[in-house]
């Protein structure tokens, strides 16, 4: 093996490991992030309360129901998505016709009551969600040794994730959504619902952040916390792939999960904060985000 | 005038505070292609845009088909079997010229097939593939009116489709609107071309500040088309403003 800048490579290539499947979890949650944002045009800040709502329904589904890891992959994002579902119809929806900024203090809102609430009943230390017993154990990667269910994290979220991006690009409804995201007025004078459209994108994109925290039950404690800074970070995902696009929120995702692996590395003190100079440099290069169109 | 396709009656349209079109009424028979003339701000989009539901800010009555459609949404009206060409052509961007014309749902029992699509506007079947947007300004125009036919919409809402086109385009969308009209299809067409709407159209309405001031036949305006440009050209606007100095 060889040495790159006096890293052994197998730090490295372990580094990005990690950094990837950090990235699993920032390209589904900002993929949720940009759906929502191209469509409603609202910034979604209780997106990260939303994963946490998820992590916790897969947790009690497990210790109050008995109801496993398999089974709560498929029922917390409808749970969760149908609590969106409400969210837009009863208290988003009222604000469309006022300025944006108003959408997002409704949803931080929302995001802290969420919060307040599991705080409440579980307190700030975590619950733990133990790995399901077919992803227990470990695979030899020849430079590191990775847990078989970060592995599944990883391959899970790309399926996801490029399922999510064929529905949008590549499929009617999916022009039905990106037509709406450009002029929902004339979408609706062709005979297509956009209320009920905008709705159920709003439940899907929820439905995503609640999948993403039920895979990250088992990699980190679940807590009435686990949301906060992550929305953070996610948000700057979505600014660098360039808001509303569906492409850049993906390969920003993953891409910048790397690009934290890596600094951890070269300069790991600097490795918390790289997102955000990323995020700094693209708004002053590009305002609109890699792969955004020009503002 | 009850057995009209189309019936108007005090139709009063706002944006905000501000009242665009005041107490318009008017008709438009099953099979007739009718223009709605004017300058710039006189009211006719906001009319059509109040017929589609799009702009909700709306008085008076629309009955089409003899059926009540003002407290209806434009996705409602829509499906009563309208089709709606917006003035700036509606073609969107991140949709390939195919996704733009499969877009609208069809909308009744004998849409306009693919095929006799294709053959009415060649030029879409070769830049299927290709963003909507790409295509020029005169492609756009027919890929906009292809997306409405495809519905199978019997009644079509044309927003000044010759705006900005090169006369041969003008030419070739005259041929669309008269072949459509041969068809038995129902149009309300918007337009500042007075010259374009004589050779389609079978009557005309004039609207002049929000209002319709004057209504010709066909022939009246073949007859004389002078008393029709006189609510359309510059010098008139000059000369009223002149006037009133």
């Amino acid at each position: 093996m060889f040495d790159i800048f006096g890293m052994p490579i197998q730090v490295i290539m372990g580094q990005v490991a990690i950094g990837l499947i950090n990235g699993s979890f920032y390209a589904m949650l900002s993929l949720g992030l940009a759906i929502i944002f191209g469509l409603l045009n609202i910034i979604n800040f209780s997106h990260g309360a939303l994963y946490m709502l998820g992590a916790f329904v897969g947790w009690m589904l497990l210790n109050y129901l008995g109801i496993n890891y398999w089974f709560a992959l498929i029922l917390v994002p409808i749970i969760v998505g149908i609590f969106g579902v409400i969210m837009e119809r009863f208290l988003i929806r009222k604000l469309y016709h006022v300025d944006h900024i108003y959408g997002l203090l409704l949803t931080f809102g929302i995001a802290l009551m969420i919060q307040a609430l599991f705080l409440n009943l579980f307190g700030v230390s975590g619950q733990l969600y133990e790995v399901p017993e077919l992803l227990k154990g470990t695979l030899n990667l020849t430079f590191m040794y990775l847990p078989i269910y970060r592995g599944w994290v990883l391959v899970a979220s790309v399926i996801v994730c490029g399922s999510t991006w064929y529905l949008i690009e590549r499929t009617k409804l999916g022009s039905y959504l990106r037509a709406a995201t450009e002029n929902p007025q004339l979408v609706q004078a062709f005979g297509i619902r956009v209320p009920t459209l905008i709705t159920l994108t709003y439940g899907a994109g929820v439905a995503l952040a609640a999948l993403a925290g039920v895979m990250a039950a088992p990699v980190y404690q679940v807590s009435p916390l686990m949301g906060v800074d992550l929305v953070i970070i996610v948000f700057a995902v979505v600014v660098i792939g360039g808001m509303g696009s569906i492409g850049g929120a993906i390969i920003a995702g993953f891409g910048l999960g790397i690009v934290e692996g890596l600094t951890r590395v070269v300069y790991p003190e600097a490795s918390s904060v790289v997102i955000f100079v990323v995020m700094v440099i693209v708004l002053l290069v590009k305002p609109s985000g890699l792969f955004g169109k020009a503002v | 005038m009850n057995d009209s396709l189309l019936y108007v009656e005090n139709l009063s349209a706002r944006y905000g505070e501000s009242k665009v079109v005041h107490d318009a009424s008017f008709h438009v028979n099953q099979g007739e292609v009718v223009t709605l003339l004017g300058r710039n701000g006189a009211g006719k989009t906001t009319t059509l845009r109040a017929i589609m539901g799009v702009l909700q800010t709306r008085e008076g009555s629309i009955r089409f088909n003899g059926k009540e459609i003002i407290s209806l949404s434009s996705d409602q009206i829509a499906r009563c079997g309208i089709g709606y060409v917006p003035e700036e052509r509606g073609i969107f961007s991140s949709l390939t010229v195919k996704e733009n014309l499969m877009l609208p749902p069809v909308i009744s029992d004998n849409p306009m097939t693919l095929d006799e699509i294709y053959s009415l506007f060649p030029n879409i079947r070769e830049r299927l593939d290709s963003r909507g947007t790409h295509l020029s300004g005169g492609e756009q125009q027919m890929l906009a009116m292809a997306r409405i036919l495809r519905t199978g919409a019997n009644f079509l809402l044309l927003d000044e489709p010759t705006e900005g086109l090169a006369p041969i385009i003008i030419d070739a969308i005259a041929n669309v609107i008269k072949m459509l009209k041969a068809r038995g299809t129902t149009i309300l067409l918007v337009e500042q071309n007075s010259r374009f709407a004589s050779q389609v159209a079978d009557r005309h309405y004039v609207f002049q500040e929000g209002a319709i001031v004057n209504e010709f036949t066909n022939q009246e305006v073949l007859d004389n088309p002078a008393q029709v440009e006189r609510y359309l050209s510059i010098e008139v606007i000059q000369e009223e403003e002149g006037s009133h100095v």
